[in-house]
């Protein structure tokens, strides 16, 4: 039975379709017409936003918004789904997008070449992210999955240097790798349930063939802690964020690893329900939490040691993902405010790390370089910037009253409460070192280098959109109250769901 | 051993040789070309496994779902070959070098 899909005024699937379906159209206007991809960009990043933010409001109003793509049921058809959680990191792609897009326009003002290339495959990864969040079938989240990763992939060798197709090239690999072990997955999957759609297997997969699932379980969860480098998988992070163009490292340390990690925990619970029933989920969940703290631990020790500052920055990426897995063991309990955790710090993560890439790039910009020691009092000349890092730093380190805190807050709460003091120590370790590579850049804007140095001006849109940002990664901190309602996952089960939605259209 | 059962083991022997050669091989085009021959084992399992009646052991009917799913699959592992190869032939040019740098992780 087909949806009404054209009842009267705009609502939730209207604004899901526009999400996806505008920036998708844009990128190949402006591939056709390389001379106004600028302006066709920044138009499509208002309307996409616009989009986005929209569905975000209609899902906190109404809740759970659906829609058959085409009007075809499941299991054939291909069903897209808002729920909290997508829409709140749709919210964040929003405001991070609209304001890299911003900046892009003035960082790649005299760079027709680039200009012309960012702009279509900034756009279809904006597209693929928005299609991502949405899927509520496995095979459309593998596709979304590949468009998501041959963009990234492309934005990163933008630069043409050597260094950034090497990053690129590794970058492929592992993406391609990541996605095959999720495919294999999807495969057994549907040989054991005869489907792809999330809700009718998460209803199977208690009933199915033990073995199989399992192998298909790990494979495709395996497949997405590569692409989302939780250590020890994450070597192939830094060189790609680290080569590429200012804005386009923005994007793939703050939206394009979430992506991933989102996948993660759809499938962990929507599909596995938790991990609870069994003594094997409790074994992933505690190694998934093991490797995060890992994570948090080396990523933030290496970000220490790093002279150049966008290495750093993307060091610190490798850190904050750690983070997020730690909720998997703190969540074991059924308590839901670990996951609520985990994804405030993923917003917060998403802005603020937005923010400090943008910075970088304004640093880059203004010396011509990025090595820390030599950054030259660039707190006179930019005031803006570096209030903006600084900004940005205190949500990382999880200071009050930023986003980043609110989220190690919960999370700690969780811990203490459960006895896991070693997390809880991982949690503070992390905050401390983060402080520590903060303000190794921070001090070392504040001295004088040895010689002087011949700079270039920055554009102030570039300084304006890193502030922005910074501080919408501290406001954040306060607006718990109107965002925690989204973040209530791990509650409602996506079966029931699916169990409604096919007695109201498939019966 | 059944049908499915045979295709789906000589898919899977795919993807660990393909895996392995992914790992040893330092010369990037035949990390591309390990990529492919795991990706034919994957879309092997996927068409070998589907059953019209899943969970049943009726006899083998052709299911067209998998099939139009590997048909993706190809299409996607195609645009992947493709990229990489550009990727590696610029690379080629600038540098003369074709395998990854070793210089990361420190």
């Amino acid at each position: 039975m087909p949806l009404e899909l054209l009842g009267p005024g705009w609502s939730g699937p209207h604004w899901m379709l526009a999400a996806v379906f505008v920036p998708l159209s844009a990128a190949l206007l402006s591939f056709l017409l390389p001379r106004l991809a600028s302006p066709l960009g920044l138009i499509a990043a208002t309307l996409t936003a616009v989009a986005a933010l929209a569905l975000t409001r209609e899902v906190m109003a109404e809740g759970t918004t659906r829609t058959l793509l085409g009007g075809w049921a499941t299991p054939l058809g291909i069903l897209w789904r808002a729920d909290g959680l997508s829409a709140a990191l749709m919210a964040m792609t929003a405001i991070v997008g609209v304001m890299v897009s911003l900046y892009a326009a003035a960082y790649f003002r005299h760079e027709a070449h680039e200009r012309a290339y960012f702009w279509p495959l900034w756009l279809m990864l904006w597209a693929a992210l928005n299609a991502l969040f949405l899927s509520a079938d496995l095979f459309n989240l593998y596709v979304t999955l590949e468009l998501l990763g041959f963009s990234a992939v492309s934005l990163t060798a933008l630069g043409g240097g050597a260094a950034a197709l090497n990053g690129a090239i590794r970058y492929l690999l592992v993406s391609v790798l990541g996605s095959l072990s999720y495919l294999l997955g999807v495969a057994l999957v549907y040989h054991g349930c005869g489907s792809v759609d999330i809700g009718l297997v998460a209803a199977c997969v208690p009933d199915a063939p033990r073995p199989a699932m399992q192998v298909a379980l790990a494979a495709m969860i395996a497949g997405l802690l590569l692409k989302t480098a939780l250590f020890p998988f994450h070597v192939w992070l830094p060189p790609a964020h680290g080569s590429a163009p200012a804005p386009v490292s923005a994007v793939l340390s703050a939206l394009v690893v979430k992506a991933s990690f989102y996948l993660v925990l759809r499938l962990w619970l929507d599909v596995l329900g938790g991990g609870d029933g069994d003594g094997g989920g409790r074994w992933v969940a505690e190694l998934l939490g093991a490797l995060g703290a890992a994570g948090v631990v080396w990523g933030s020790v290496l970000a220490l040691r790093q002279e150049r500052l966008k290495l750093l920055i993307a060091y610190s990426t490798v850190a904050q993902i750690g983070y997020l897995f730690l909720a998997f063991p703190l969540a074991l309990t059924g308590d839901a405010v670990a996951w609520t955790g985990a994804l405030y710090l993923a917003l917060a993560h998403g802005l603020a790390k937005a923010a400090m890439f943008l910075c970088a790039g304004n640093l880059l910009r203004f010396g011509g370089h990025d090595r820390i020691a030599e950054l030259d009092s660039a707190v006179h000349r930019l005031p803006l910037t570096l209030t903006a890092f600084a900004l940005a730093g205190v949500s990382i380190m999880g200071l009050p009253p930023s986003g980043g805190f609110i989220g190690k807050w919960l999370l700690l709460k969780a811990a203490f409460e459960q006895e896991r003091f070693l997390l809880a120590t991982v949690i503070l370790l992390g905050g401390a070192l983060a402080a520590a590579y903060v303000f190794k850049v921070v001090g070392h804007a504040f001295t004088p280098a040895e010689r002087e140095r011949r700079v270039r001006s920055v554009p102030p849109d570039m300084e304006w959109s890193a502030i922005f940002l910074a501080v919408a990664a501290i406001v954040l901190g306060l607006t718990l109250p109107l965002i925690s309602p989204l973040l209530q996952v791990g509650t409602a089960s996506a079966a029931s769901a699916a169990v409604t939605l096919m007695a109201e259209g498939y019966a | 051993m059944t049908q499915p059962v045979f295709w789906a083991l000589v898919g899977m022997a795919l993807v660990v040789m393909g895996l392995y050669a992914l790992i040893v091989h330092a010369h990037l085009l035949r990390k591309v070309l390990a990529l492919n021959v795991m990706s034919s084992g994957v879309f092997l399992v996927f068409i070998g496994l589907a059953r019209r009646a899943p969970g049943e052991d009726a006899p083998l009917a052709a299911d067209p779902v998998p099939q139009a799913m590997v048909l993706t699959g190809i299409v996607v592992a195609v645009a992947a070959t493709g990229l990489a190869l550009a990727l590696i032939v610029r690379q080629r040019a600038l540098t003369g070098r074709t395998t990854l740098n070793d210089d990361v992780g420190r």
